[in-house]
């Protein structure tokens, strides 16, 4: 591995310390590992994204006919599976996070530069375990695999895809535990808690629901592949089991999941408009605590999946009303960023198009989801596409513009080059009309009673589902574009400056992009975060 | 059960942990034969978690640990007991009848 | 506390290039280790929220089915752990005396009692498949000890989470006694010191804590239909 360095007059940093693929595959820089799963989650969204485009070219026609209905449930199986666990679980905490925590909080790499390699090749395991199911025949059951039909009755590949995606949970567990542990024990000196970015407290807030929730969904998967396998009957009714108990051990995690893709989001969201506004973030501490509080209480609501299920009407109400408490940590924090918008100078570049698309479209998405919260209504809607709506313009409208505005924001500091900014807006814009052209005919079109998971609909549907269509052809355009051009600057980009754009944070006082090891000397931190007022903030003794 | 005093101290509450420990068990062992009504199973796990928290506290060292270890231990067994008791809520309500359907 | 400048002393072999020093590294690796034993927690607890519901829905079948266990191997599998964790606790004692070689006995007298108490689940598992106590296919409803009537189908339920729970805890058990034997050997080598001895801590926190997963397993598995017998 101790390849040659670079030729003389050339500065020496993580992408060029060392040269070959043993080098990049045995690599313990946390900056590096960002960079391999960066590769990983691209190529599971594409396949994703496929998926997506043979959903939507189905659904062009009220007719079920380009795929028989078990291709069709195949495909969006596989749509769910491939974006739920290998893209939005990983996503914003395996590459943004990893890449920028230890250089936010001023320390060399994670805790565990070794656990962080392995977190890498379990993804990429149980990711090839998962594409392995769906190159032969694929899974039908839908992601959420509810029994008997994934233990007893399927055709599909149950305990294959259980397997690559218990193996990819563990990969999410040990990333977490790997934030946890450096964000406690490795901030510089004189970094407080209440002096650390707000992007770490999302990272840490994220990271405790993947150490408490993963497990569950991890045993639930494999009692759900010994049923199948050894024909057990723990949720089969025909032996005594109860469907309904596996719904709630599913939905125990996979309800504060969502939360491990909103919560990152969100801390990007917290750097992106702090920095484009050139003043410190107004709440502080009440972003930090409501990360918290969603961490929390994202546990007590998964009920509001099994509104349906035949659970007791008693739990349903119980479970609305937590509901739409765990609304208004998400409330605050939409109400800190916008104060903070405020009388900022606020300078409408990329990063901050992207943000601002996210306040817009995750807190329509939010207030969706507050009438969902709403037992009555959601018995109407429930099992619509007014869900799958509901969901995307979180997960897309929310978590995928956070990823895409925090990448272009750090992309300066990870490959010392800049994109291009004229490509980079066009395809900002072009990313917001075709989401929306997308997804906001599934919300009418769902409450009109068109029903998910079917290949075909009643036929006035059609012009919303041919909207719908068009919408994602141009959304699929808009995700191509900065593939392209983020390719391109790394060869022909111009040189990124240390602070291109003059923001605070450690991860600024380095170079771009930085030392293997981070930062010459360890940073001492003296003052307040985000302070763009006085000028004065972190000191690091660069050298 | 010998090995008081070995020479470190520490030594003698592994020994005598390791005692409780015994007892208990041989008491729980006992507490299952008898006719205890709805208390048998409060009781079994009582002792369990007695059992549980001296080898926690003393043969994991937790007592000597810093306070965060306290705190993370102690956010697994709330988190467990939310899955048990809301999971629980929904069996133990399934049969109560809304006041409006009686 | 600086990063390392050319005049520092060597730093200790066992200290990793990122962390500021061995205190620093041990407060790490501990922490770590809980969190993961945190994880061990809740994915035990969707088992055991498992077995509680279906306990209370199919109490009869499950105390008749409890009682089909053999509670003396039981009982005597739980002393064995119990002792095990003895020794375990002993080891981590010795290794911070910087005594290998009594950390080496401990090691093997650990690994020694967690075997045993392998064969005696094997002994028990082979058993059940004896009597047909498996459940699926080959399941076929046992009779009740008390009343020599025939158990409710749905004890073929508490069959299924026996092997599911056991059979979790025993892997886990394998995978500690692996982790002895990876101990044993570094042990040998003499890579454990007063100063260092972080590894068989950790796996010292690990055992203790599969130990305690059967303190659990043992009265709700095999004491709970005792008191009808």
């Amino acid at each position: 591995m101790n390849t040659p360095t670079p030729s003389s007059g050339q500065r020496v940093h993580y992408l060029n310390a060392s040269y070959g693929v043993r080098s990049w595959l045995l690599t313990i820089d946390h900056k590096r590992i960002a960079i391999l799963y960066l590769i990983g989650v691209t190529v599971f969204f594409a396949i994703g994204g496929i998926a997506a485009a043979l959903i939507r070219l189905e659904l062009l026609t009220p007719a079920g006919d380009v795929f028989q209905a078990e291709t069709y449930n195949k495909i969006f199986t596989t749509h769910g599976v491939m974006m739920v666990f290998f893209f939005m679980i990983p996503g914003i905490p395996a590459v943004l996070g990893n890449f920028l925590v230890p250089l936010m909080i001023g320390a060399r790499d994670l805790a565990f530069p070794r656990i962080n390699l392995l977190s890498w090749y379990l993804y990429i395991i149980g990711g090839l375990i998962a594409l392995w199911a769906v190159v032969h025949g694929g899974l039908d059951t839908g992601w959420t695999f509810y029994t008997p039909y994934s233990t007893v009755y399927s055709n599909g590949w149950v305990v294959v895809t259980a397997v690559g995606i218990f193996i990819a949970g563990f990969s999410s567990i040990l990333t977490g535990l790997n934030f946890l542990v450096t964000i406690h024990t490795m901030r510089a000196p004189g970094m407080t808690w209440t002096r650390m970015p707000l992007f770490c407290w999302g990272m840490y807030a994220a990271a405790i629901i993947q150490i408490l929730g993963t497990p569950v969904v991890a045993i639930t998967i494999l009692l759900v592949g010994a049923e199948r396998l050894f024909h057990l009957g723990i949720f089969d009714p025909a032996q005594g089991g109860d469907p309904v108990l596996f719904q709630h051990l599913f939905w125990f995690y996979s309800h504060p999941a969502v939360y491990i893709m909103i919560l990152p989001a969100m801390a990007v969201i917290s750097e992106l408009v702090t920095a484009f506004s050139r003043k410190p973030i107004f709440g502080y501490k009440f972003i930090a605590g409501s990360s918290i509080a969603i961490a929390v209480l994202s546990f007590l609501v998964w009920g509001h999946h099994m509104f349906v299920s035949g659970q007791s009407v008693y739990a349903g109400l119980v479970f609305s009303v937590l509901s739409f408490l765990v609304a208004i940590p998400s409330a605050i924090k939409v109400f800190n960023w916008t104060a903070t918008l405020y009388k900022g100078s606020v300078s409408y570049q990329t990063p901050l198009l992207y943000a601002l698309g996210f306040i817009g479209l995750f807190t329509f998405g939010g207030l969706t989801g507050l009438f969902l919260a709403c037992l009555g209504l959601d018995i109407h809607v429930h099992d619509t596409y007014f869900i799958v709506a509901h969901f995307h313009y979180i997960m897309v409208g929310g978590t995928i513009m956070a990823y895409l505005g925090g990448l272009h924001y750090w992309w300066p500091k990870i490959s010392g080059k800049i994109y291009p900014e004229y490509w980079s807006r066009v395809s900002a814009w072009v990313i917001f009309i075709g989401f929306n052209l997308t997804f906001f005919p599934q919300f009418i079109v769902g409450y009109l009673g068109m029903p998910r998971r079917y290949h075909a609909y009643p036929e006035e549907f059609q012009v919303l589902n041919v909207m719908s269509t068009a919408g994602a052809s141009i959304l699929g355009i808009g995700y191509l574009i900065p593939l392209v051009y983020f390719i391109w600057s790394m060869r022909y980009g111009q040189d990124a400056a240390d602070n291109p754009w003059g923001a605070t944070g450690l991860e600024w006082q380095t170079s771009s992009p930085p030392p293997t090891e981070n930062f010459e000397d360890t940073p001492v931190v003296t003052g307040r975060p985000y302070d763009y007022l006085t000028g004065r903030g972190e000191e690091a003794a660069v050298g | 059960m010998s090995g008081h005093g070995k020479g470190h101290g520490g030594l003698g509450a592994y020994f005598a942990v390791f005692a409780a420990l015994m007892v208990l068990t041989a008491l729980t062992v006992w507490a299952a034969y008898q006719h205890l009504g709805i208390w048998n199973t409060p009781l079994a796990l009582t002792i369990a978690t007695t059992k549980a928290a001296l080898v926690a506290l003393i043969f994991m060292h937790l007592k000597d640990s810093p306070k965060l270890t306290a705190m993370v231990v102690g956010s697994s067994i709330l988190f467990l007991a939310f899955l048990l008791f809301v999971t629980a809520s929904d069996y133990l309500t399934r049969r109560w009848i809304p006041i409006y359907f009686r | 506390m600086a990063s390392s400048t050319p005049a520092a002393p060597a730093a200790p072999p066992e200290l990793r290039h990122h962390f500021a020093s061995l205190e620093a590294q041990k407060e790490a690796s501990s922490l770590g280790m809980w969190i993961f034993l945190v994880t061990e927690v809740l994915f035990f607890g969707g088992m055991f929220t498992a077995y509680a519901i279906y306990r209370e829905t199919y109490r009869h079948a499950f105390e008749g089915a409890s009682n089909l266990l053999d509670l003396r191997l039981g009982a005597f599998n739980t002393v064995v752990l119990i002792v095990s964790s003895l020794t375990m606790a002993l080891a981590v004692w010795a290794s911070q005396q910087g005594r290998t070689r009594l950390l080496g006995l401990f090691l093997v007298l650990t690994m020694t009692l967690g075997t045993t108490f392998l064969v005696v689940k094997y002994f028990e598992y082979a058993h059940k498949f004896e009597n047909h106590e498996v459940p699926g296919p080959h399941f076929v409803v046992p009779l009740d000890e008390a009343t020599h009537q025939l158990l409710p189908r749905q004890s073929e339920m508490f069959f299924s989470l026996y092997f599911c729970m056991t059979g979790l805890h025993a892997l886990h058990m394998i995978i500690g006694i692996g982790l002895l034997l990876w101990l044993l050997r570094k042990a040998l080598r003499g890579d454990f010191t007063v100063r260092y001895n972080t590894p068989v801590d950790m796996v010292g926190l690990y055992w203790h804590f599969v130990d305690i997963v059967w303190i659990f397993l043992f009265p709700l598995l095999y004491l709970l239909g005792r008191h009808t017998l």
